[in-house]
């Protein structure tokens, strides 16, 4: 059974309750923190951990925090990013219901590391059942003493607050997020300056995922060290995967980083294999953004090797063979699902969530999205392959935000390993509006290796 | 590092010296000529603005003496400043050009097209983008998105379909009047600006939203249809305004002022912001002091008709400077 | 343009108005604007929609341009500003939920309702709609009711049939 850090009292009944949480060893890494321990040890450790941010870009977070701006008289935020929005992603959700401490108890923690007085995390709207078990979990962990002045005797105050957004994804972009929490739309900012100089209220400020905060606490409670010998090279510790799509068990996973990608689908402690009897034909492993792959190579990199539950073996083989880790999304495609419809899909939801506050974004998601549209109700051309293609290397790295390559990764990779399936659709325009152009060549192995 | 001390930068192999914090782009507007990136939402005289139309993308192939990495993407150089030792392709490099050629098409997929009716053809910026940096033709084989226009207040009118969300007219209002009663509603490609209950901007100085806006989305109901501006003669004027600095440009179709805007310099950009009682309500001569014929640049089409020519833009091949500095990519371009 | 077919005059009242100033106390001074989109939350929780006059209110409350409430207002999507039916059935129609059925279950509910997408029922008691992505892909297909957004988890045409009633019977 692999190491939990995050999940492992998910099954103990009222784990959401202070009390619970406390007799299963909660609140230990505020008392550590912030009773023996000097903010800058915090910071300290954090970096040694190796931890990297789980919202999707991967910056490691003790580096994040080590670029915080410290002017004097100025104050200083700390903002946990809870507006999961990425398709595929459920798992911060998942911790906010079930263990709520452990996203308060990381947030006091990492205040205190970072010296903010005043800190917010930012909820998306539509998760007002969760806003309301944080915004319990805070009463409680006030009554208590963890939140408010003067924490556990120590002269350390802190308040927290919960925000909730209005729906929108682009808000999940660190500076849109800041943005919407000043009620305003949410609109990227220009970088630089970064949020580490001036982020809220133009005051320098740190913006963590959800993960990444709570998983502060069991750094301090095992030890950097401790928690570092978790994972394979510079992807250390556990991950929470939330894997959905034509799975047996769909659902939250705590993954010590490195699990071979097979394993991870057709083990019984993960997903179980592909539902129905059914093939995998397709995964996307880290969120919508990420390259879809084909399931020879998502099992396997374009060397032979097998593929791990890594930031580098999933990036092996660049995007031309490999994908990225992402948010952990993990989204699992069989047999009888149509990836032309699938990128369409993608891609509406793209153009839907752009601000439109630059041009390549606005005009090229909606762009892409009839191209898409046309072809998947078998209406292409078949040039519309490559005219998709340069049309998303047009947006990519062009935008303000990443939201323009996220947008543009999906396309491109889906065209580049399901080519036949796209030429398919426009050469049986009427067959592929009732059929499926199934596996092709793309199959898994019969049986699996593990 | 001394106040006075200033920064090197070049610009596709051309030095410069700039102040500490300039952008990129205000340090190729030093040098001049075909190194300028063209600018549809950047707006020196407006804070804030910029950094959203992707029109000015340059490469940064040198981040600077200390730190000589190349920046990984191409950066907006009207929101980017100049490091010291900092080396920086506009023209010179194709992947800007083609970056640039992009940004146009999607500016363009759509845009009405439909100058021959609009009163901002001949002084249009994105008339001259599309033909400086633009492909031959679109790619793009769709239904456009359209609106209906608008009239906000009797003097302004609103046609929201040639629209490209600058954001410049919303900064105007923020920074120009005390009141902004319009902004920009709803979002992606289907974001408009809007006054959302029909509002009309009532302001002294409401009326420079419409010599900031880069296309004819907002055009001035005084002059609607009176004339194609080529055919009009601008003169320079001033009077003395109570409100505002009272220094325009009349157009003038005879004796007749068809219209009063304020004087844009060579990037398009108004000098001094000029007031409505200016703009719109003093249409004679009579109101006037005339300082003379207005000098427009000599690729515009409103001087070719008549009157002093700014002295021409040096095209890159004919600029000795230019030339040696990018002998290797001539070489190149002449070899392919 | 966005146009306004209902606007009645609304009143704030005073448990309202509390809830607004508890709010603005989370923020620093001169940082009110930040309440804004709690603010537009309650509001909707209490009228249904945000009328022009309600976003006027806010606007005044927070001693604000009302263009700076409605740019806020119709940037996101969780916000309404037009009537809809008292419960709003919001299916996710975005990848995962689609590859368990989403499409199905629209179409169900469209059939099951009778109202197309973002339309009211007679009764004034149903709109539907699918949105995009509400992080519950490993649940889906899922749909979400406000203004509690309690969420409704592996749909199935019959487990549509029995909310929809429950909903009706509950009036």
């Amino acid at each position: 059974m692999a190491r939990k850090l995050l999940l492992e009292h998910i099954n103990v009944p009222q784990i959401n309750t202070l009390a619970v949480y406390r007799e299963k060893g909660g609140y230990r890494a505020v008392e550590k923190a912030i009773k023996n321990m000097s903010p800058e040890d915090v910071v300290e450790e954090v970096k040694k951990s190796g931890l990297r941010g789980r919202g999707g870009a991967g910056f490691p977070t003790g580096m994040k925090w080590s670029f915080l701006a410290k002017p004097e008289g100025v104050p200083r935020y700390l903002v946990c990013n809870a507006d999961e929005s990425e398709p595929g992603t459920f798992k911060d959700r998942y911790l906010m219901t079930h263990i709520p401490h452990a996203l308060i108890e990381g947030m006091i923690v990492s205040s205190y590391a970072l010296g903010a007085k005043t800190s917010y995390i930012y909820v998306r709207g539509e998760m007002m059942p969760q806003i309301r078990i944080l915004e319990r979990a805070i009463e409680e962990a006030k009554a208590a003493g963890f939140l408010g002045k003067n924490i556990l005797g120590s002269g350390y105050d802190l308040e927290l607050y919960v925000q909730p957004g209005g729906g929108a994804y682009i808000c999940g972009e660190e500076t849109a997020l800041l943005e919407s929490l000043e009620g305003k739309r949410g609109n990227p900012r220009i970088k630089p300056p970064f949020p580490a100089i001036a982020g809220l209220y133009n005051c320098p400020t740190v913006v963590n995922n959800v993960e990444s905060i709570a998983a502060v606490v069991p750094i301090l409670n095992i030890g950097a060290e401790e928690y570092a010998k978790i994972g394979i090279e510079r992807s250390t510790g556990t991950k929470l995967i939330s894997a959905s799509g034509n799975i047996n068990k769909p659902g939250v996973y705590e993954i010590e980083l490195g699990v071979p990608v097979e394993e991870f689908i057709y083990s019984d402690e993960y997903c179980g294999g592909i539902a129905n009897g059914k093939r995998l034909k397709a995964v996307v492993a880290g969120g919508s953004s990420v390259p879809i792959l084909p399931a020879n190579l998502i099992l396997k990199t374009a060397k032979g090797d097998n593929r791990l539950m890594t930031y580098e073996s999933l990036a092996d083989g660049g995007f031309a063979t490999g994908t990225m880790l992402g948010s952990g999304g993990f989204v699992v495609f069989d047999e009888d699902q149509c990836i032309v419809r699938n990128t369409w899909n993608f891609t509406r939801f793209y153009h839907h969530e752009s601000c439109g506050q630059c041009s390549p974004c606005r005009e090229g998601t909606g762009w892409m999205e009839k191209v898409l549209h046309r072809l998947e109700h078998g209406h292409g051309n078949l040039s519309d392959m490559d005219l998709l293609v340069d049309v998303s290397k047009k947006i990519e790295g062009n935008t303000i935000c990443p939201l323009g390559d996220a947008a543009a990764w999906p396309v491109a990779s889906a065209i580049r390993h399901f080519r036949d399936e796209f030429e398919w659709h426009v050469t049986h325009g009427e067959e592929s509006q009732t059929g499926n152009y199934g596996l092709a060549h793309y199959a898994d192995p019969l049986e699996p290796v593990i | 590092m001394a106040d006075n001390e200033k920064i090197k930068v070049s610009i596709d192999g051309i030095p410069v010296e700039v102040d500490p914090g300039t952008t990129i782009l205000n340090a190729a507007r030093k040098i001049g000529g075909d190194i300028v990136p063209p600018a549809m939402c950047y707006y020196s005289k407006l804070e804030g603005s910029g950094g959203k139309c992707r029109t000015c993308l340059v490469k940064v192939s040198k981040g600077s003496e200390k730190d000589p990495r190349p920046m990984p993407k191409l950066v907006a150089s009207c929101r980017t400043t100049v490091m010291d030792g900092m080396e920086v392709q506009n023209i010179t490099s194709n992947e800007v050009i083609e970056a640039r050629k992009g940004v146009v098409e999607m500016l363009l997929i759509n845009h009405p097209l439909d100058c021959p009716i609009c009163d901002q053809a001949g002084e249009c910026h994105l008339q001259d983008l599309g033909f400086e940096h633009g492909a031959v033709s679109t790619r793009y084989e769709f239904e456009r998105r359209t609106f209906d226009k608008i009239d906000i207040g009797d003097k302004i009118q609103l046609h929201m379909t040639r629209c490209i969300l600058c954001y410049r007219c919303v900064f105007t209002a923020d920074q120009l009047t005390n009141q902004r009663v319009h902004g920009i509603l709803g979002r992606g490609d289907a974001a408009e600006i809007s006054t959302y209950i029909e509002k009309a901007i009532d302001n002294d100085f409401s009326g420079n939203v419409i010599d900031v806006c880069p296309v004819g989305a907002l055009t001035d109901r005084t002059f609607r249809f009176k004339n194609r501006v080529w055919f009009t003669k601008p003169v320079e004027a001033h009077r003395d305004c109570p409100t505002c600095s009272g220094k325009v440009t009349l157009w003038y179709k005879g004796e007749e002022v068809l219209r009063v805007t304020a004087r844009k310099d060579q990037y398009g950009e108004v000098e001094e912001f000029i007031c409505n009682t200016c703009r719109f309500e003093k249409k004679h001569t009579a109101d006037w002091a005339i300082e003379g014929p207005r000098a427009v640049a000599h690729t515009s089409v409103i001087s070719s008709n008549h009157y002093e020519n700014l002295k021409p833009l040096q095209v890159i091949k004919e600029n000795p400077t230019l030339k040696e500095a990018n002998k290797y990519q001539f070489e190149r371009s002449v070899r392919l | 343009m966005l146009s306004v077919k209902k606007n009645e005059p609304v009143e704030f009242q005073e448990d309202l108005i509390s809830k607004f100033d508890e709010l603005v106390k989370r923020y620093p001074e001169g940082r009110q604007k930040s309440a804004l989109l709690p603010m537009l939350h309650l509001v909707q929780a209490q009228f249904g929609w945000l009328s022009v006059t309600a976003m006027d209110k806010v606007a005044s409350y927070l001693k604000i341009e009302p263009i700076e409430v409605y740019e806020v207002a119709t940037f996101y999507t969780m916000f309404f500003l037009q009537p809809r039916g008292k419960y709003v059935l919001e299916v996710c129609r975005t990848g995962p939920c689609c590859l368990v059925g989403a499409e199905r279950i629209m179409k169900h509910i469209e059939n099951r309702l009778g109202v197309k997408e973002n339309e009211v029922t007679p009764d004034g008691l149903f709109s539907w709609r699918g949105i995009e992505c509400v992080a519950a892909c490993g649940m889906g297909p899922v749909l979400q009711i406000g203004p509690e957004y309690t969420y409704h988890e592996h749909l199935t045409e019959e487990g549509v049939d029995q909310l929809v009633e429950s909903l009706r019977n509950k009036g």
